[in-house]
């Protein structure tokens, strides 16, 4: 009977026998995945982001953080004898697949992870994980919200509206009157960051002479700040990714702006969007800058080049405290001697995080009942050859 | 189970005759036999499935990885129907997906809030809460169908490129609309770029899967009725169907209406598994997803779609060790096949239990070449039975 079988049969049937093969396969990995969770010698993190996609270079910056934080800390012994396995999974800046992948490392036995990144994502992880408990750092998700559906996530960056109340408190200190402002509509971090500059500012006696906004893509601002710079502002606020800065500062100085533009910190990285001469007299504030010279941010600065070959961004910096955090609450989840895994022991972590305090390398970082830290941060501005440098440091406000 | 089912089978071999073909009568099964068959496999599925995930031997990372295959079945089989039965080629199916998800969600959530049901309460379950789910899902599927009706009425006065344009300029619009409407009227919805957040996770395996067998059979008995076939013909002739006195307006409609209902369904579905909508989720890269998924499927195979939905859903998990190649393993699979099987894997094939059965029964095997010799049911016999 089977000599009759065709040459296409015979390939339908090994494609479907392959086929089946291959998910077996599949099945048989994850599985094994699940196992390993009982190693009592090492302490799992996971680390959660968009290592591929669209908001790649976020995902990857603050997994290079993160893993820097995580080595440094195996050099150093690890945590309580312990060494520290860091399991990454990535998202692609997807919240089903953050879901999914979240879903993963809570079965390969993590006791906390770091991430995730960005806001949509980081918000159906947060949803989550509030069901098993599960500490999560994240190191730049600054929707207000993420730490509002349970006790167990935190975040190591300031709010949206925080870095507007920060930048409206900046103007209000330097003295301007009249501002105007420029963002990009439809997009949540955009739009927090000038609606709570706006109720500050007015609350601080600045005048808002003109509100502007434009739409995702748009490359030409002229209309815009035409009418921004005709009511004669003292500054211009541009709270916007640094592509669209970039482009907003050199119109702006061409239609012969020269007063001060502020932005916060999705800037970072617009100095290769805007010459050094018309980055003058622009301030923008920022968790971390390789400009800052003191303390641990330096020591930071030069561990990153030497591991990675490149100049730490501020997702790096964000990265490498938020695994910083984590690992202090696991230190004392350890120190209470709990059985690794157990309900006992996430809720240890959360509650050394919610109660301790770590020296971050964008500044100190502690928490007061709720998931937001209390911490400083930088207003940067440029220097004459257009690199940054820090203008001051604006402590935690209580 | 098992006797039942040859209980239910047993008269249908007698009434046939006694044994063997030898009698040169093809003998076929009646077609209640064949819905139950294929109720009782739904059934073992869906319990086998349901037993596995609740006694832990599917874990959670693999459930909620199977719950997003059911939602991209439903999906894709919703847009077979445009693409594959009718013959267009709509570029804005997530468009639809996004209106019914969010209408699903938002019906859920303040109903939920009304009758003091909590998000804890959704997850346990229950038959208040089975019926609030059915009703989410239904109303998202109609709130797609509605955007639909708005849609297809002018879109189906094009074909081919144009109506690809326009529905992709209607998805762009109805992303837009998301995004600014409460804004723009003040409303408290859709909670603009923010995303609606805080949506409890009423999907879980069993719903899904409950949804895709639904949808899978609506849509098949559809697509054997006098309608289904009168969008067939559309699709192989307009002119001729309409000479035939096909009313092309009303079955291009409709299909189209239906396409937008089921989208819906996987929507509601969707927002429930995920827990976050944001309007920049359901872009023009989804709808080119959902039709690559259709596509390489094999347009008009439905269970090309389920199969494609179903590996190109699973391929990237699986390959979640590979990291950074992963998302080119999907392209060079798309590229492969392409090249090797442009009519998509299955072409139009589809798959039918109760042929095989018949088949069996008629112990007309494939590798039987010559039937006429060691079988009665001669394959001239066959085909004058109008197979």
């Amino acid at each position: 009977m089977f000599e009759s079988v065709s040459r296409r049969q015979f390939l339908q049937v090994s494609a479907a026998g392959t086929a089946l093969l291959g998910l077996a396969a599949c099945n048989g990995g994850s599985e094994g995945g699940s196992e390993g969770g009982d190693g009592a010698s090492t302490i799992k993190v996971g680390i959660l982001g968009p290592h591929t996609g669209d908001v790649a270079n976020y995902g990857i910056a603050c997994r290079n953080g993160a893993q820097l934080y995580f080595d440094q800390l195996n050099a150093d012994g690890g945590i309580n004898g312990k060494q520290v396995e860091y399991l990454v999974e990535d998202e692609q800046g997807d919240p089903t697949q953050a879901v999914t992948a979240y879903n993963l490392l809570v079965e390969q036995g993590v006791v906390g992870i770091v991430g995730d990144v960005t806001t949509g994502p980081t918000t159906a992880v947060a949803q989550q994980s509030v069901n098993d408990n599960m500490p999560c750092v994240t190191p730049s998700a600054t929707a207000a919200e993420i730490v509002t559906y349970g006790d167990n996530t935190f975040r190591a960056c300031v709010t949206d509206p925080e870095q507007g109340r920060i930048m409206a408190a900046f103007a209000n200190e330097q003295g301007y009157k009249n501002v105007g402002t420029l963002y990009l509509k439809g997009d949540d971090y955009n739009e927090g960051v000038n609606n709570a500059f706006v109720e500050e500012a007015q609350a601080l006696g600045i005048t808002i002479t003109a509100e502007q906004s434009y739409s995702a893509g748009d490359v030409d601002f002229n209309s815009q700040l035409t009418t921004i710079i005709a009511t004669n502002p003292d500054a211009i606020l541009a709270p916007n990714y640094y592509e669209d800065d970039g482009l907003i500062v050199t119109q702006a100085r061409q239609q012969g702006y020269t007063g001060v533009i502020l932005g916060v910190d999705g800037w970072s990285g617009v100095a290769d969007y805007a010459s050094a001469e018309d980055l003058q007299n622009c301030y923008y504030c920022c968790a971390f800058s390789s400009a800052n010279t003191e303390g641990l941010a330096a020591q930071f600065t030069a561990d990153y080049e030497e591991a990675y070959g490149e100049t730490p961004t501020n997702f790096c910096a964000l990265g490498y405290d938020a695994a910083m955090v984590l690992a202090g609450g696991i230190a004392a989840a350890e120190e209470a001697g709990l059985e690794a895994g157990s309900d006992e022991y996430l809720q240890a972590v959360i509650d050394g995080i919610a109660s301790g305090s770590v020296e971050g390398v964008t500044g100190t970082i502690a928490y007061e009942g709720t998931g937001d830290p209390v911490k400083s941060s930088l207003v940067l501005t440029f220097a004459e050859d257009g690199s940054e440098e820090v203008f001051e440091t604006i402590d935690a406000s209580a | 189970m098992e006797e039942e089912l040859m209980a239910k089978k047993r008269p249908i071999i007698s009434t046939g005759g006694r044994g063997g073909a030898a009698d040169g009568k093809r003998r076929s099964l009646p077609m209640p036999a064949r819905y139950v068959i294929n109720a009782l496999l739904v059934f073992v599925v869906l319990a086998v499935g349901e037993l596995m995930v609740d006694g832990g031997a599917i874990t959670r990372y693999q459930t909620s990885v199977l719950q997003q295959v059911g939602v991209y079945i439903i999906m894709a089989v919703s847009l077979n129907i445009a693409t594959g039965y009718l013959g267009q080629l709509p570029l804005g199916h997530a468009g639809f997906m996004s209106v019914g998800a969010y209408g699903c969600a938002i019906f859920i959530m303040r109903l939920s809030e009304a009758l003091g049901i909590g998000a804890r309460d959704i997850v346990a379950g229950g038959p208040m809460v089975a019926l609030l789910v059915f009703a989410g899902v239904v109303f998202g599927g109609i709130c797609a169908a509605v955007a639909g009706v708005i849609i297809g009425i002018p879109a189906l006065r094009l074909k081919g490129d144009y109506l690809a344009i326009i529905t992709l300029a209607f998805a762009e619009i109805i992303r837009v609309v998301m995004l600014n409407i409460d804004d723009v009227l003040g409303f408290e919805l859709t909670r603009g770029a923010a995303g609606l957040t805080g949506i409890p996770s009423y999907s879980n395996f069993l719903n899904v899967f409950l949804a895709v067998a639904i949808v899978c059979f609506l849509v098949h008995t559809m697509m054997k009725s006098r309608h289904g076939r009168s969008i067939l013909a559309i699709r192989d002739n307009e002119i001729a169907a309409e000479a035939t006195g096909v009313n092309t307006t009303y079955y291009k409609t409709l299909a189209f209406v239906v396409s937008a209902f089921f989208a819906g369904v996987a929507g509601g579905l969707y927002a429930g598994c995920v827990g976050v909508l944001q309007p920049a989720n359901f872009g023009f890269m989804q709808s080119i997803e959902i039709l690559v998924m259709v596509v390489l499927g094999g347009m008009g195979s439905m269970l090309g779609s389920v199969l494609s939905a179903t590996v190109l859903t699973i391929l990237p998990e699986a390959l979640r060790a590979f990291s950074d190649y992963r998302m080119i393993a999907y392209a060079v699979v798309l590229i492969l096949v392409m090249i090797f099987r442009p009519q998509g894997l299955l072409g139009s094939y589809d798959f039918s239990l109760s042929r095989v059965i018949e088949r069996v029964m008629n112990r007309d095997f494939p590798w039987k070449k010559d039937k006429g010799a060691d079988s009665g049911a001669s394959v001239e016999e066959v085909s004058a039975d109008g197979r």
